[in-house]
Parts: structure tokens; C-alpha cells; sequence
């Protein structure tokens, strides 16, 4: 379990920011995989306080605060209108109700899991991740950066997208043993596949709607996979092209006729 | 450091370190209901209510819980009753570990969508794990509790 010495419910960004600086402290989000990493540190920096809770829309986006949990994402009608269903689809399967009213966006996102199912349709939405200090930075490359000490205030994602996002695990609470995330802007497909088991990444952008399955076996070949205790990259390999496809077809799911 | 929050309708103070859970700090209260099943946010035993909504308080820092709502099942023992009747009625606990996060989050749900179909039952109960495995007399017993909330009677 964490050790903190202190606590600290930051009033400001700044302040928490300049807490954050030193290598003794920790920044608090949802706490729900941070408490079971063992971690000693002096400063615990609780972030609830700063008013980063609850998702805004502008006419040509969503801006996300970074605390909104993952349960405020699945529910939120305006979400639901704008993405068909996506967030819930993706969200829902993670632990429960109760986990997902404490997990945060900003918490996933910020920790790049590998096994997260947060980041993979994020990712599929290209969305932008706002920072503290170094304002927008876009999601696909903040995921392959190392961790540093600035703080996610909000997630940014353009409307004017489809997606969707499939995943298959071992039971149904468990972590994903793969997860792939479609997203069509533009008449083009964005695929992503996560839980490889490493960090998410794009597989492939500006796919044709209408790839077939050996483009789906392609784009799937092409994305490093690998073993953990709950599959083996071979299993992973046979799974992700079929994954892709039902990712993408739920994506397209009512739009094909409009092409 | 020391916080004040309201427990169960009762305004409270309690002397928390900074890495003490909520858990932890509501059994340091005498607060037996709340179970401390996995620690590891899988098993739901620890369910309590934190302003409206079911949280798991093994994972809820404790001095975050300044100025907000905590609700136990202490706290809600007239709506919990009904909903335990249901339980007994239909065999639906055998060693009743899970039992009070379970029903703190079966309360939770009845507020946020009481008529809730089984399938969704089932998805918000996802994260209350039973040992016993009673999954299908807790469902039957939660769709009688539900129903008679709604005032509906089932074949």
C-alpha cells in the first residue's frame, strides 16, 4: 500500500504544480491503482479540490476535466449522443460501478497503462491531453512519452466522430487481454489496439471503411504484441485482426450507407 | 491531521493519517458494517455512500473525505430493511460477508434507476463479489426488492 507522510488538497494548479516538482511527491487522482503500487512518498497532492470534475461542450469539441470519473464518462447523455454509445461500451466492463465513480480520466490517461481501456478509445478519438504547464499536447504522443511532473487538466476530444471499442477478457471484471478502438472522422477509420499488453498505440489512421479482412490481418500483423500472464502473444495475434474488424464495424455501424 | 465530515447525518471529526483510508477511518469509528474484503478494489465488500454515490472506501483517501457526506449501512437501516427481508426471503446470503456492500450498492441503484431490468442489475452489481456464489437468489431477491419499490408485482 502507499505511504504518505503528508497530505495535501492543493487550492491551486500552481500549488500543486510547484508540490509536484519534487521527485518526494505524488499527485492523488482517483487513487485506485496508485494506493496498490507500494509507493513512500513524502506529499500526497489531492487534485479534488481544484474544480478539474465534469465534462464541457463547446460547439466544436468535449473538454474533459481531468477528475471527471470514468462513471460521469459513461453516463454523460451528451457523450452518449455524440460518440453512439462509445464511452459507455468501453467503460462498462471495467470493475464496477463503485471503481469507476473513483477512477478518474486524467488518472488513466496520465499513468499510460497498458491495460487500460481508457486510453485506447481516447487514442481512436485523437483527442488531446491539456497540460498544466505545456498546454495541448496531442494524446498520441504524450502516450509514448515518459512520465514527467506536469499535471493533465483536461482531455479534449473533437466532435464530429464515430467510435467504438472491443475488448476481450479472461472473466468479466478482469483487465483486458486485448482491446482495439475504432474511430471514423472524414470518411476514414483511426484503429488502435491496447492492452498489447503494453501502452496503446494508433495501429493505423485514414483506413477505407470498406478494408476488407486481409487489410484488418495487415494492419494487425503490424502492431508489436506480447505475452503476459493472461495471453501469449500468439493468442494476441489471433485475435486482434478479428478484434479490429468488430471495432470498426460497430464504428460504422449506420454511417456505411452514407458512403 | 484531524477533519470534520458528516457520518450517517451526525456532523464527526476523526484524527487521520495521511495515508489512512476511508476504510480504515470508519472502522476507527466503530463503523462494523464496512468489510474489508480484497483491498484491491475487485470485491465491493467495502461499498459505502460518499455524497450520493457508491464508492469503494478502501480506495477513498481519508482526508479527502473533509466537508463531504459518508453514508453507511448504519445510516440507512429503515430503506436497508426491506431489501434484507428480500435477501432472507429468498436465501440469498449464506456466510453474509458481502452483504453490506452489496446492499449499499443495491440501495444506490434503486435510487439512480429503480427500475432496473435484470441486465442491468447484473452490470451494476458487477463489482460486488460473492464467495458463496449466491449471484442468482441475490438477482431474484434484488428484482423483488426493486419491484416492490415500484409497486409492481411479477408472475
Amino acid at each position: 500500500m502507499a505511504r504518505y507522510k503528508t497530505y495535501v488538497m492543493a487550492q491551486s494548479l500552481e500549488e500543486a504544480y510547484t508540490l509536484n516538482q519534487k521527485k518526494s511527491s505524488v499527485i492523488v487522482a482517483g487513487n485506485m491503482w496508485l494506493r496498490m503500487c507500494g509507493l513512500n512518498r513524502q506529499t500526497a497532492i489531492d487534485l479534488s479540490a481544484l474544480g478539474l470534475s465534469g465534462i464541457e461542450e463547446t460547439n466544436d469539441a468535449f473538454v474533459i476535466g481531468a477528475m471527471t470519473t470514468l462513471r460521469e464518462l459513461e453516463t454523460d447523455a451528451a457523450l452518449h449522443a455524440a460518440f453512439g454509445g462509445a464511452f459507455a461500451d468501453a467503460l462498462v466492463p471495467i470493475v464496477g460501478t463503485q471503481f469507476r465513480h473513483g477512477a478518474t480520466v486524467g488518472g488513466s490517461i496520465y499513468s499510460r497503462f497498458g491495460f487500460s481501456d481508457v486510453s485506447a478509445l481516447l487514442l481512436a478519438l485523437d483527442a488531446e491531453v491539456i497540460l498544466h504547464r505545456r498546454g495541448a499536447v496531442p494524446l498520441r504522443a504524450f502516450q509514448q512519452e515518459a512520465w514527467d511532473r506536469d499535471i493533465i487538466t483536461h482531455i479534449r476530444v473533437r466532435k464530429g466522430q464515430r467510435a467504438a471499442a472491443k475488448s476481450v477478457r479472461l472473466s468479466g471484471t478482469d483487465f483486458p487481454v486485448l482491446v482495439c478502438a475504432a474511430a471514423q472522422e472524414g470518411g476514414a477509420l483511426r484503429l488502435v489496439v491496447g492492452a498489447r499488453p503494453a501502452r496503446a498505440v494508433v495501429a493505423a489512421d485514414g483506413v477505407s471503411p470498406w478494408a476488407d479482412e486481409a487489410e484488418f490481418a495487415r494492419i494487425a500483423g503490424s502492431v508489436p504484441l506480447g505475452s503476459n500472464m493472461r495471453a501469449s502473444e500468439a493468442y494476441r495475434r489471433k485475435i486482434a485482426p478479428v478484434l479490429l474488424r468488430r471495432a470498426a464495424a460497430a464504428c460504422l455501424e449506420g454511417t456505411r450507407d452514407d458512403h | 491531521m484531524t477533519i470534520e465530515f458528516t457520518l450517517n447525518g451526525r456532523r464527526v471529526s476523526a484524527q487521520v493519517d495521511a495515508d489512512d483510508s476511508l476504510y480504515h477511518m470508519l472502522r476507527s469509528l466503530g463503523i462494523s458494517s464496512v468489510k474489508c474484503g480484497c483491498e484491491t478494489t475487485n470485491c465491493g465488500l467495502c461499498t459505502v455512500h460518499m455524497d450520493g454515490k457508491a464508492v469503494l472506501s478502501c480506495s477513498v483517501p481519508a482526508p479527502r473525505c473533509a466537508g463531504h457526506e459518508i453514508v453507511t449501512l448504519e445510516g440507512v437501516l429503515d430503506q436497508a430493511k426491506a431489501l434484507g427481508d428480500c435477501l432472507a426471503d429468498e436465501g440469498a446470503e449464506q456466510c453474509g460477508f458481502c452483504a453490506p456492500g452489496l446492499m449499499m450498492n443495491v440501495l444506490a441503484l434503486a435510487k439512480e434507476n429503480p427500475r432496473a431490468t435484470d441486465a442491468q442489475i447484473d452490470a451494476y452489481l458487477a463489482g460486488n463479489l460473492c464467495r458463496c456464489s449466491g449471484y442468482m437468489s441475490q438477482r431474484r431477491a434484488i428484482r423483488r426488492y426493486l419491484d416492490g419499490l415500484c409497486g409492481e408485482v411479477r408472475a
